[in-house]
């Protein structure tokens, strides 16, 4: 017997598996160090010297001290606060409503949330240029039909800060909902049982039992709201500059502009970069607190409370929220593809399919952009998911020593906003020995690098459905850590892993903020190419390539939606 | 990007009188490159490229037809516009050069200032397109045969004639400093728009900042593009704008859209919007035939026609209905003065607007 044992093909594979598992890590550990680290020191170093490149401290006295500067920092701040409390206060009576109540028709408000979420938020701007443009703004004409009021009065202006704070939010929100929904999703009905066994009424034990244990979650989607709006770049581009204020976002990129002044772009970006980071240890903390509320065996379905006459009043309620950033942007981007002027009225006798024309078999630069949208779009979803699924299995088994340090790489990009990363990438990659600008790598590097953290974090989620038993039971039975990952781990992770695919194809096609400093002519995608009509004003071929856009998307996620299981792990950022 | 801060550094210290020098007195001293006919290599070689690369800073529009009408011509030879405003072409052209990517084959910019900036740093291939050779006026052509006026225009004052009569609208550019233009007007940016550079450069010439420091306290609408105005004043957004480009309110006009020009009394910005040939094109014999074609009648013709622009190409006839060029003052341009001072405009402006 003992001479058998030897021969047993069990033993030498699960050496060769370990030896060959840790190599890979360490590579993707790699990887994702210089994904990361080089960008951000290029960034340090160059906040810190002047355009000769001598050390000096002036970029960040004149960030403080000149108001062209600190100006913008202010509105950034004021947009960003303001932005995060409306999302709050609008997401978090939603996702009580769809997750905790009878509210009818519940699975279309989440479809219509899902819109909101996929909807570019640059897109979302210019629609609502379209209708609330202070004059030829539809929402404005209407009112002034109705009501007879003169020329010079209008009831809404989306050139200001607040209509910049509303645009923000309309596709913002979104962040806030899932969280919320998903934790109330997963709180435990047994609490709220106990309560109630207890005696206490169904608000009561609303208000003392369900509501505390939501509150991380609120608070975590307040910053990730926050966040958001600090880091945009298109909303406030498309809604500022002709206001005649900037937000950072904006600053920084005209700091690109000729002659650039990449100095002073890397310091304006760093205030971003820490505040984020800040921002994120404090959601950390608070997440973490958490973890008490999901701790359990198999929970019980949690009690819908009946809203009784209330139902189709809350579901109207919804609807009309979700107006703003679906229904109504999206009719006025139709009406405009078929409009001869954008912010006229489409009626059988005016009807023109000149924009349609005009996107499809005039402007030259359409294709080149699609493909490289579509090129970017799949071999980010890919990349971005096979990195994400290696390091989530790495972090969910703690596979080798140092997970802590992968798993933290991986989520570490959420803290750089993406003009800030694509400040870094382009400072990065436009010298030796990487001289990446002007190919599609440089943005390739940038989405990968952007979509990373969500993926990971998805996924990870998708590895604890998946419990160990079934991966220990094959290597019980001989098989090495590749080969039970093969067979019993991919299988049933395949849903997770095609959800995560498609969130990255579509975060994709929203990207603008990077990409609007790492783009050339040769490697323009279609993103760049809206921003570029809206400089011009081409507000028809926008609405037409946007509408694209968008079919595009939802064909994604729709097929998405079809596979079953899909629908928790969407969501979660 | 260093690199084209230095050439740009380097001919601000050294030679904007230089360069004036250079456009007045060279046609002497050095002998222009001869005329390149079409010939029927030219055109072979170019359809085996099968596509040219244009950067240009008309409106998008425009520019597709003119890609098109040359489509027409030379079946199999593709032209990709890539519009942006001119001085984001040029800084676009200044970054990719950098790097070493050389993807333009043709440019054309709004702001003539660029073509010096481009010659001094020896990135243009001297090409005399026959048409240029023969009936181009010498002020419209550089003696070295590196660029020439592909089109010209007037950065002009218009309003929407459903918002603003006849006789309410504003005669001159101090016309718009009147608080009733308050919230009405709407203007684009010299840090993107050529043609609002030029304009710019030449207004403070003329009417000193002063008149910039003013008109920003009348709550004007930031946009753009120069042709960005003219869209949002046929929409209605605003009832006039304070500078845009002339072409579009005349093809707005004449399709029946609710504007019209108005040729300040102080004189209306002169804009010359020059096409050259990189020395690095990808394609070189598409770029020469593409360029070659924009200097024929039959481009001009379409420019002025469907475009609203206008030709120094004598062949080529205005369009009835629209006011002559002897018949709207001026204001001189100057390209050597921009270029001497468009970083200055840069800063000055974003002080005097916020934006």
């Amino acid at each position: 017997m003992t001479i058998v044992i030897p021969a047993a093909p069990a033993p030498p594979p699960r050496k060769y598996g370990i030896d060959f598992t840790k190599p890979v890590l360490y590579g993707f550990a790699v990887i994702l160090c210089v994904l990361i680290l080089l960008p951000l020191s290029w960034l340090f170093l160059y906040s810190l010297t002047d355009a000769k490149g001598a050390l000096t401290l002036a970029n960040f006295y004149r960030l403080f001290t000149e108001s062209s500067f600190y100006d913008p920092l202010v509105t950034t701040f004021i947009i960003a606060t303001s932005s995060a409390v409306i999302c709050c206060a609008v997401a978090a009576p939603m996702g009580w409503l769809v997750a905790r109540t009878d509210l009818p028709f519940s699975g279309v408000i989440r479809a219509l949330v899902t819109a909101s979420f996929v909807t570019p938020p640059f897109l979302g701007a210019i629609a609502w240029e379209v209708l609330a443009a202070p004059n030829s703004g539809l929402l404005n004409k209407i009112f002034r039909s109705v009501t007879g009021a003169d020329q010079d009065v209008h009831l809404f202006n989306i050139y200001s800060i607040e209509g910049i704070i509303f645009v923000i939010s309309c596709y913002t929100f979104p962040y806030v909902f899932v969280l919320v929904a998903n934790s109330l999703d997963r709180t435990p009905g047994e609490l709220e049982d106990a309560s109630s066994i207890l005696g206490g009424g169904r608000w009561y034990t609303a208000r003392r039992v369900t509501i505390p244990l939501v509150l991380p979650a609120l608070l975590a989607g307040a910053l990730v709201a926050f966040l958001q709006a600090m880091t945009l770049f298109g909303s406030p581009a498309i809604l500022a500059l002709p206001a005649g204020f900037h937000t950072m976002t904006t600053k920084i990129w005209s700091l690109f502009q000729y002659p650039p002044k990449p100095e002073l772009a890397a310091a304006a970006s760093l205030p971003l970069l820490i505040l984020t980071v800040f921002l994120l240890r404090a959601e950390h903390m608070i997440l973490g607190r958490r973890g008490y509320s999901v701790v359990g065996g198999k929970y019980g379905q949690p009690r819908l409370i009946p809203l009784h006459g209330m139902r189709w009043a809350a579901f109207l309620i919804c609807v009309l929220v979700l107006t703003l950033p679906v229904f109504l942007p999206y009719a006025a981007l139709l009406n405009a593809a078929f409009s001869p002027v954008a912010t006229t009225f489409v009626t059988f006798k005016n009807a023109t399919m000149h924009n349609i024309y005009f996107v499809l078999f005039e402007l030259s630069a359409a294709s080149l952009a699609l493909k490289n949208t579509v090129i970017l779009g799949t071999a980010t979803a890919t990349i971005g998911t096979t990195i994400a699924v290696v390091i989530a299995y790495v972090t969910a088994r703690q596979a080798v020593t140092g997970w802590r340090v992968l798993g933290f790489l991986a989520t570490a990009p959420i803290a750089i906003p993406g003009i800030v990363l694509g400040v870094g990438l382009f400072l990065s990659y436009t010298r030796p020995p990487f001289v990446l600008y002007g190919t599609l790598w440089i943005l390739l590097i940038a989405f990968v690098t952007i979509a990373l953290p969500s993926a990971y974090q998805q996924l990870q989620a998708a590895f604890r459905t998946i419990h160990p038993e079934l991966e220990d039971a094959s290597r019980i039975l001989g098989a090495t850590r590749l080969r039970s990952l093969w067979e019993i781990t991919a299988p049933l992770l395949r849903t997770g892993v095609i959800a995560t695919w498609c969130f990255i194809f579509v975060g994709v096609m929203r990207e603008l903020s990077a990409a609007i400093i790492l783009f050339t002519s040769e490697t323009k995608v279609i993103s760049v190419l809206i921003y570029d009509l809206n400089e011009s004003g081409d507000l028809g071929a926008i609405a037409v390539i946007g509408i694209g856009m968008l079919l595009i998307t939802f064909a994604v996620v729709t097929a998405v939606n079809r596979i079953p299981g899909f629908g928790n792990v969407r969501f979660r950022t | 990007m260093t690199n084209s801060r230095i050439s740009r550094r380097d001919v601000l210290v050294g030679s904007s009188a230089l360069a004036i020098g250079a456009t007045f007195s060279t046609r002497v001293l050095s002998a222009a490159p001869p005329a390149t006919a079409v010939t029927p290599q030219l055109i072979e070689a170019a359809k085996k490229e099968g596509k040219a690369v244009w950067y240009t800073s008309i409106d998008l529009p425009i520019a597709e037809k003119v890609g098109k009408a040359f489509e027409a011509k030379y079946p199999g030879i593709a032209v990709r516009v890539e519009r942006s405003g001119a001085e984001r072409v040029f800084q676009r052209l200044g970054q990719e050069y950098a790097s070493n990517i050389h993807a333009c084959d043709v440019v054309n910019s709004s702001d003539a200032s660029h073509s010096i900036v481009w010659k001094k740093a020896n990135l243009l291939e001297a090409f005399v397109p026959e048409d240029v050779a023969k009936f181009y006026p010498a002020e419209h052509k550089d003696p070295d045969g590196t660029f020439a006026s592909f089109r010209v225009s007037l950065c002009i004052i218009a309003y929407n004639t459903d918002l603003v009569k006849k006789e309410d609208a504003p005669k001159s550019f101090a016309d718009l400093l009147d608080p009733k233009w308050k919230n009405k007007l709407v203007k684009a940016h010299p840090s993107y728009s050529g043609t609002i550079m030029t304009a710019t450069f030449q207004m403070a010439r003329d009417l000193g900042w002063g008149y910039f420091e003013q008109l920003a306290k009348q709550n004007v609408m930031q946009v753009q593009s120069s042709a960005d105005p003219p869209k949002r004043l046929s929409i209605g957004e605003r009832a006039v704008m304070a500078d845009g480009n002339e072409y579009n309110i005349f093809e707005m006009g004449e399709k029946g859209g609710p504007v019209a020009p108005v040729y300040a009394t102080e004189g209306s910005p002169l804009i010359v919007g020059p096409t050259s040939v990189f020395k690095q094109a990808p394609n070189p014999n598409a770029a020469k035939l593409f360029t070659a074609f924009c200097f024929t009648p039959e481009c001009q013709q379409l420019i002025i026609d469907q475009g609203g622009l206008r030709s120094v190409h004598p062949q080529a006839k205005d369009k009835p209905g629209r006011t002559p060029f002897k018949d709207v003052k001026v204001m001189k341009d100057d390209p050597a003065g921009v270029e001497a001072s468009s970083d200055e405009i840069k800063q000055k402006y974003a002080k005097i607007f916020k934006v």
